[in-house]
């Protein structure tokens, strides 16, 4: 069953395309007072300074482009309808020339009593959170993992997204009919771990597979200065927990580049509070998150080699090995602040300084969510240096320390608009050190620098 | 409708000053009819709030052409909405169409006429609405010579005032008025010299004073156009900055007034809607 991840974008794009016709045909006098064609082309490398764990397929350097371009059509009401795809070639990694539907959505929306209704119908995409360093209670979309480690671009979402707002606050409901695997990156690509993630073999614990409807409500408001955002996601989580099953992973650990894991996806359960105090030039940020469910077999080391054994005598099979991973339940928190000085020095520049720790009550049994890094006890400092120019220049710096551990990343990035529809983007993401006892030991030689110049349209 | 010319002569002869505060003091205001600068700058500005009271909302769209000291021009494009709120200050709607970059990207301002503004932003490539401070009024807006705070409402409470003298101005006769913004700390001027025609109040010119109190830019308008037999607007406004030789027209256009606009197209919600 080749390429049974990539055809669900397709899927989703034909269906919208006849939804979108019949609508038409449906409704002659539907209107159409707006229609836009946008987006971006945008060509990138990569550049590895260090050879990677699996030399023989993996490359120094990647090269590629990105299309996105969006279409936006709006009738006479203010309904509207928004597709979005997106395709990246990359000449290194075969699996991370990939597609995507990042959005594909009906808006439609009107008055309800002293509020209003807003209804998102198909693809879309949804930030909760305010949190920099991790978006620690964002749980709706799946991550782009094969765009870049940092978690922050997303896969498209199916959803029936229902909204209320009114002067008590915003009250929103999620229906997720569909779950989005993680795809991870193929045997010529970097910032994987030495093996491979099964793309073909996705295991669920509902017996409903990806088909689990998933629910997720979300309260938010702004009292003055605060605002505030509370929400609950209860479905098919968003990380999986990996798991090594004979005779395609061997029990070599995770620097073994010939195993291929099995992507485990457990049902969970996730409170979150985000909250964000904006004073003057003052940000604090505050996000916590309460989540049971999720399968970890770290400290369970045992108990996994005995599931393994009896896979290999043939008496046991993928259950028992799921079986032998800890449910976990844990609370995990960011707290942290924001302070800008605007035009500095009696320039046109602003710098702005960052700062906030990351919690998880795991500790040392954390995974690592999005970040290379597991973030359970973890200080993040950030400046950002905005220009303010014609130009729009702008420098970030993030820095991330492991408070209990020798691991530490730093990030620069460059941004700069170079004529008036092309802008450039330089980054560097460099591993400084990996304490041998993280997980992600194994990623210690995936430093990168980065380079885009991009076309928006 | 108040009419402006009836103010008093300018001065006061200098050594009633005395008197007239003691009247004052006694409770006899109604006999002190000659107002201080201060009460005549202030009834400017109250006067030319009144006649925009009631426009309700409008859409606008707004062209910016940023031209550095060499004459090379960059251009943005945004569109605004406002609404109007009894009692507070307006909230409004910004959508930037250019640079392509940041196309998409919103800005909701909540307008206070009291304490800090709300303001929120919207970035769309991760569909993210951000509170941000509103404290930075001083910063140039998207890189012109335009600041935050020379493009926001400005609300009469957020000044204080005192009129300096009548002049001609073009064919017109125009009120000259000083004003000082109250949140010192926040506006990047010491004051700024305002002009404004005495039969509409209209603004004609603005010069800004940086808070070492240098001329630090001027703001000329022009093509004014009355909307609703009601509101004026210039469509024209164009910004020196003397100190870097660099300056920005910022043109308006496809002004409508009354609009289907709602409350609620101003919340959080309206603000992730806006494309």
């Amino acid at each position: 069953m080749p390429r049974r991840i990539a055809r669900y974008p397709l899927a989703l794009t034909a269906i919208w395309l006849a939804a979108l016709m019949v609508a038409v045909e449906a409704r002659a006098e539907f209107e159409l007072v707006a229609s836009e064609f946008s987006g971006r082309v945008s060509l990138e490398a990569r550049y590895f300074p260090r050879t990677g764990i699996d030399p023989s397929h993996q490359s120094s350097h990647t090269t590629g482009f990105v299309v996105e371009p969006k279409l936006y059509l709006e009738e006479a009401e203010g309904s509207s309808f928004t597709l979005v795809p997106f395709f990246r070639y990359d000449s290194a990694d075969s699996v991370r020339t990939h597609w995507d539907l990042r959005e594909a959505y009906a808006l439609l929306f009107g008055e309800l009593g002293e509020g209003e209704w807003e209804v998102r119908l198909g693809v879309d995409r949804v930030f909760w959170g305010v949190a920099e360093s991790q978006h620690l209670v964002d749980i709706i979309n799946q991550i782009d993992f094969l765009e870049h480690p940092n978690g922050e671009v997303k896969l498209g979402q199916p959803m029936v997204h229902v909204t209320w707002t009114g002067d008590w606050g915003v009250l929103e409901f999620f229906g997720l009919p569909y779950h989005r695997p993680r795809i991870y990156p193929g045997r010529g690509g970097r910032l994987r771990f030495g093996g491979l993630v099964d793309r073909e073999r996705v295991e669920y614990e509902s017996g409903a597979e990806e088909w689990h409807p998933d629910f997720a409500a979300r309260y938010s408001h702004s009292f003055g200065p605060l605002d505030i955002g509370l929400s609950v996601f209860n479905g098919t989580s968003r990380e999986a927990s990996l798991i090594c099953m004979p005779p395609a992973c061997k029990r070599t650990g995770v620097s073994d580049v010939s195993n291929v894991w099995i992507p485990y996806y457990a049902q969970i359960r996730q409170f979150g509070l985000d909250a964000q105090l904006t004073l003057d030039a003052w940000l604090f940020k505050f996000e916590a998150m309460h989540r049971s469910g999720e399968r970890n077999a770290v400290g369970r080391e045992q108990e996994y080699g005995r599931a393994y054994r009896a896979v290999l005598a043939g008496t046991g099979g993928f259950d028992d090995l799921v079986n032998a991973f800890r449910e976990d339940e844990y609370v995990a928190a960011v707290v942290g602040g924001e302070y800008t000085f605007y035009s500095v020095f009696d320039s046109t520049a602003d710098v702005g300084l960052l700062a906030e720790w990351n919690y998880d009550e795991r500790g040392r049994r954390a995974l690592p969510r999005r970040q290379p890094m597991t973030l359970d006890n973890d200080f993040f400092v950030g400046a950002r240096l905005a220009f303010n120019d014609v130009e729009s220049t702008e420098i970030t710096a993030a820095f991330l320390t492991d408070a209990s551990r020798q691991t530490r990343t730093v990030g620069v990035e460059f941004d700069r608009r170079v004529f008036d529809q092309w802008s450039l983007h330089l980054e560097s993401s460099m591993i400084l050190s990996i304490d041998p006892l993280d997980l992600q030991y194994v990623g210690r030689r995936d430093s990168f620098f980065e380079f885009h110049l991009e076309y928006n349209f | 409708m108040k009419m402006i010319h009836v103010y008093p002569p300018r001065s006061v002869p200098l050594f009633l000053g005395p008197c007239l505060v003691l009247l004052a003091w006694l409770g006899m205001p109604s006999l002190v009819h000659p107002a201080t600068p201060e009460e005549i700058g202030l009834k400017i500005a109250t006067d030319a709030s009144d006649k925009d009271d009631g426009f309700g909302n409008f859409t606008a769209r707004q062209v910016m052409v940023l031209r550095n000291k060499q004459g090379q021009e960059s251009r943005r494009q945004l569109r605004i909405k406002v609404l109007e709120v009894a009692g507070d200050g307006d909230k409004s709607l910004t959508v930037f169409d250019e640079p392509r970059d940041v196309k998409g990207t919103a800005l909701l301002t909540h307008a206070h006429k009291q304490g800090a503004d709300d303001q929120w932003l919207y970035l769309p490539a991760l569909k993210r609405v951000k509170r941000i401070s509103s404290s930075n009024k001083s910063g140039s807006f998207m890189g012109s010579e335009f600041a935050y705070e020379d493009l926001s409402p400005p609300e009469v409470e957020k000044f204080t005032y005192r009129y300096l003298r009548d002049e001609p101005c073009g064919d017109l006769t125009c009120t000259v008025t000083e004003r000082f913004p109250v949140d010192k700390k926040g506006s990047g001027y010491s004051r700024q010299v305002v002009w404004r025609d005495k039969d509409e109040l209209r603004i004609w010119k603005v010069e800004y004073y940086d808070r070492k109190d240098a001329h630090l830019k001027t703001l000329t308008l022009g093509k004014y156009k009355q909307h609703l037999d009601r509101y004026w607007r210039a469509g024209e406004m164009n910004m020196v900055n003397h100190l870097t030789g660099k300056s920005t027209v910022l043109n308006w256009a496809d002004y409508q007034f009354r609009t289907k606009l709602r409350e609620r197209d101003f919340s959080k919600t309206g603000l992730k809607r806006a494309r």
